[in-house]
């Protein structure tokens, strides 16, 4: 079998996703024997130019990693879908918009304004700005757009498959890679991991649920062996797709959601929401009141890794 | 898009109603360019003979598989529609109707904004049924056994119709003895027969009767199943005597040295620490109450013990569970009566003289505390009795609804009162005269000509805090007269409080173990206050009498043998069809979290530890959606009602 040509690309990420190519260890050289890496910035020096000299589908398979933020990054997401045969969106900001999504409650001039001028670290009494052209003395400097919208790579390009997780999990990688040399693609627009929610791989006995009080992570030790909805801390697990070996739930720490939700679930915010509602074991206005002031930052609670492609993908402009 | 989808719309003008407002035409033209639209009619009354023969028409010559109607509500005629496509042959589920007049005509003035509304409602209508799917009616054999919740008047007269008609009834009642507060009554209005009198025959009925298991000193402690299929736990309490051995000669009750405040003299005379409510009790089997039993507190006494010849008393009984497979369900459990004392300005419980209705009442029974004689706390004969009405009703810092009874009863008292006491001199403080009944006017009428005084207005105060010579020694009632727009004083030996019909104080329990709604008031709430006054929301649970609201007796009577003819039709019919809009469960996406478990209304899910997945018994769900809502992971899905559908539905709507 010939080797396949790879490309691997970051946009709006933090890096992490890259990492997690490298954490599958003695499993990259599997993929050296597989794969010819063509385009990967974070590791191989090459160019922009370099792959618009590619003929269009010559590379194979494409991991995209990051949401879309910039005029940049969606001109390398178009520019990868024309010369990639197969493109994946890796981890959940490309899945799903991820956390630089959560920036979809504010908007650009917002942004920079937090970024650079408000933020603890910044140092920046001009309140001098990015922008999209500079005048210097050298000339005209040409920075890409930021845009308001954050947006997940299949709502930029057509995309065959998702590679879910924050970052996506080793075992998930190995299963892609070993896909990769088999010749063996699952349909396209799978998401892999689990068909089911996150519960059904959770080891935690689960009850009957009713809860009094919303507890976050550092106010108790949960019981590692208790479902974490029913000591009253809220994870996001029912509404998120199984696939991760439940990590963090080992961790003793309730699930974030960044595998995104469940097939069929078109909004995993408004479902973990409703399904959190439903377990409050309260009546009186004010008790209700109460515990939903003790739920803190409930947007980022609910779509800390899913707000861009959600059915209210991001406050009214 | 579906190739086969062929969907009829049929716009109705509701005479003026809808076409009043709304432009048909114009809805029918439009229609008619939507997607699947096969064709688009308007039509003056489509739940005439006509408008159905034309849907039936259509769907027979141009081969419809999906019908719109844009009428009236689908309370009024969505299943007159629903017949019409199954007579020609359509899954009544491929029916959907767009409420045009409830939520449109009658609501919107200007006629083209009424207009485009119509249009948005049909296009939402034709965008989901294109995605509706047949769904299967079922049916579900009925038990032929019913459980009647309360042994007061509406209970018992719902337990014998069922019962002579040769079912099993098992009529539970909390206290010792069925007889609820009928029995309490001296006579009843507006007929004055002796309420005992038309009432005991009842009472030894039902104890008599072979079809009717009672059980007294009992509760319902839980329900499940569903309509024909209901199962029931009931917690017989120990009476500590044996119903089998006593024969009810009482002498128990008479060597008992023990007393304690009567419940059923309404605290004004006592009883025996083993007692019967009254003397008619059915079953005339005591029970001992341990809290004032000597033998219970103390370990001896045991006089009943030694003087009871068939050797019934067992202070060894225990509480006994048993388990009733049931049909039906009729929940007759009563009222409570206002507690007056809340109303501090009245003065009940701090000056003597000042009692309430219930308290009149067995005063003036023969067999009651005062062996039928009216009189003060003092023993001495009341010359002036005042009658405070609505005392807890049509008052919003109590009840705002109208008890119903009151004005009639107070009418009573003073027949009563003028019957026992001649000289009497009675007022009757009202708000206004509510003699509605058959015959009530007429009674009304009578007790005027018996020289009683009618005073409109609310009273404000009872007080001892006299000005005058006459009113010395005696409680004044200050009123304001209405009709003569001045404040008056009026001088009363005895002040009667007419006091309000209240829902249970555990209302609330009894509704979330029968499954069914309270309405505002926290009366029970039937399902149709017109046309369906004594069902429920849970399909074979009924309810009957003051649980469901104030009522007279007759009232009470007619819908407890409403009750019963609804059963009774079910039990003949042998089966009922249960809701085909259920939720399912689909166990491939089910990851077992068990958030819906809890949830349900109905009791209908169960979680299946093998397969670590939730499972709805289809016969219990009534497709209510809360799990659907629920469900994070969308393993949970409402027959008629998908997420495909709603949002179909929503969509066309914003067209």
């Amino acid at each position: 079998m010939a080797k396949l040509n790879l490309a691997i690309y970051w946009s709006a990420s933090c890096g992490g996703c890259d990492v997690a190519i490298l954490d599958i260890n003695e499993k990259i050289l599997q993929v050296a024997e597989i794969a010819d890496i063509v385009f990967w910035p974070i590791a191989l020096d090459f160019k922009r130019h370099h792959v618009e000299a590619m003929e269009d589908k010559s590379i194979d398979v494409c991991l995209f990693n990051g949401a879309v933020r910039t005029s940049e990054q969606e001109e390398m997401a178009e520019l990868l879908r024309a010369k990639s045969k197969a493109m994946v969106a890796f981890g959940s900001c490309a899945h799903l918009g991820g956390i630089p999504g959560l920036s979809n409650f504010t908007n650009r001039a917002e942004t920079f304004e937090r970024a650079f001028v408000e933020a603890e670290s910044c140092d920046n009494p001009d309140k001098t700005l990015p922008q999209n052209m500079t005048n210097v003395a050298e000339g005209e400097l040409e920075q890409p757009e930021f845009y308001d919208t954050v947006k997940a790579l299949n709502q930029v390009v057509d995309v065959e498959y998702y590679i879910p997780g924050c970052p996506p999990t080793v075992p998930i990688i190995s299963q892609v890679v070993d896909a990769l040399a088999a010749g063996k693609l699952p349909p396209v627009g799978t998401v892999f991991g689990s068909d089911k929610a996150l519960c059904d791989e959770c080891p935690r006995t689960k009850e009957e649920k009713k809860i009094t009080k919303i507890y976050r992570p550092h106010e108790i030790i949960p019981d590692p062996e208790k479902c974490f909805l029913e000591q009253g801390m809220i994870c996001t697990g029912p509404a998120t797709r199984g696939g991760c070996e439940a990590r963090c739930i080992a961790a003793n720490m309730p699930c974030r959601g960044c595998f995104g939700p469940p097939p069929g679930v078109t909004d995993q915010g408004t479902h973990m929401l409703s399904a959190l509602a439903s377990i409050l074991d309260v009546t009186e206005d004010e008790d209700i009141a109460r515990m939903i002031d003790e739920i803190v930052d409930p947007a980022g609670t609910f779509y800390r890794f899913s707000l861009p492609t959600a059915m209210m993908n991001r406050r009214r402009m | 898009m579906k190739d086969d989808v062929r969907i009829g719309v049929y716009i109705c003008h509701c005479g003026s109603n809808i076409a009043g407002t709304v432009d048909t035409k114009e809805v029918a033209k439009f229609a008619q360019g939507l997607p699947s639209v096969v064709i688009a009619k308007d039509y003056m009354y489509m739940c005439s003979d006509p408008g159905q023969n034309m849907i039936k028409e259509d769907i027979e010559q141009l081969g419809l598989n999906r019908v719109v109607v844009a009428s009236c509500s689908p309370m009024l005629h969505e299943h007159t529609f629903r017949q019409a496509c199954q007579d020609a042959g359509l899954n009544p589920y491929l029916f959907e109707m767009a409420n045009i007049r409830e939520h449109c005509s009658w609501v919107t003035e200007d006629p083209k904004s009424a207009t485009e509304k119509a249009k948005a409602l049909v296009s939402a209508a034709v965008r989901r049924i294109y995605y509706q799917e047949p769904l299967e009616v079922r049916e579900v054999p009925v038990t032929a056994s019913v459980l009647v919740v309360g042994g007061g008047i509406a209970g018992i007269q719902a337990a014998l119709e069922i019962a002579n008609a040769g079912h099993k009834v098992y009529l539970v009642e909390r206290e010792p003895s069925i007889g609820g507060h009928m029995a309490q009554f001296d006579k009843t209005f507006p007929t004055l027969d002796c309420a005992s009198c038309i009432f005991t025959p009842l009472l030894s009925a039902v104890g008599q009767h072979p079809n009717i298991d009672l059980m007294t000193y009992s509760d319902v402690e839980e329900v499940s199943g569903y309509i024909g299929n209901f199962k029931a736990k009931i917690r017989k309490r120990a009476r500590y005597v044996d119903e089998d051995k006593c024969n009810g000669c009482l002498v128990c009750v008479e060597k008992c040295p023990w007393k304690a405040v009567s419940e059923f003299d309404e605290g004004l005379a006592q009883r025996k620490a083993i007692y019967t409510p009254f003397a008619q009790a059915v079953p005339s089997v005591p029970v001992i109450d341990t809290e004032h039993c000597v033998y219970f507190s103390k370990g001896t006494c045991r006089a009943c013990e030694r003087f009871c010849d068939p050797k019934a008393i067992d202070f060894e009984q225990q509480d006994k569970e048993v388990e009733v497979e049931v049909g039906a369900v009729i929940v007759a459990t009563g009222y409570d009566a206002f507690d007056p004392s809340v109303i501090t300005s009245y003065g009940y419980g701090h000056y003597d003289n000042v009692i309430t209705a219930l308290q009149f009442e067995r005063m003036c029974n023969a067999s009651g505390p005062t062996d039928g004689k009216i009189v003060l706390r003092d023993g001495s004969e009341p010359k002036n009795i005042a009658i405070i009405h609505c005392v807890g009703s049509r008052d919003k810092n109590y009840h705002e609804y109208c008890s119903r009874v009151c004005c009639m009863y107070s009418l009573k008292y003073s027949h009563l009162i003028k019957e026992k006491i001649e000289d009497a001199e009675v007022y009757q403080f009202y708000i206004d005269m509510r003699c509605f009944g058959k015959g009530y006017e007429e009674f009304y009428e009578r007790v005027s000509d018996e020289g009683v005084k009618f005073i409109r207005g609310k009273v404000g105060e009872v007080t001892n805090r006299t000005i005058t010579e006459e009113e010395r020694g005696k409680l004044v009632v200050v009123a304001e007269d209405s009709l003569m727009s001045a404040m008056i004083r009026v001088p009363a030996d005895m002040v009667i409080l007419s006091t309000a019909l209240e829902a249970r104080s555990d209302a609330e329990a009894v509704a979330r173990l029968f499954n069914i709604s309270r309405s505002a008031d926290g009366f029970f709430l039937e399902r149709h206050p017109k046309l369906d006054p004594v069902a429920t929301t849970t399909d074979g649970t009924f309810v009957v009498g003051c649980a469901q609201g104030p009522k007279d007796i007759p009232d009470a009577v007619a819908q407890a043998s409403a009750a019963a003819a609804r059963v009774l039709a079910m039990i003949s019919k042998g089966s009922v069809e249960i809701e085909a809009a259920t939720a399912v469960i689909d166990e491939e996406l089910c990851s077992g979290c068990k958030i819906c478990n809890l949830l349900c209304p109905y009791s209908a899910i169960s979680f299946d530890e093998e397969k670590s997945v939730s499972r709805i018994n289809e016969a219990l769900c009534k497709g209510c959606g809360v799990c659907v809502a629920a469900c994070p992971s969308s393993a949970i899905a409402g027959k008629h009602f998908t997420t495909e559908q709603i949002m179909a539905e929503i969509e066309g709507v914003l067209v």
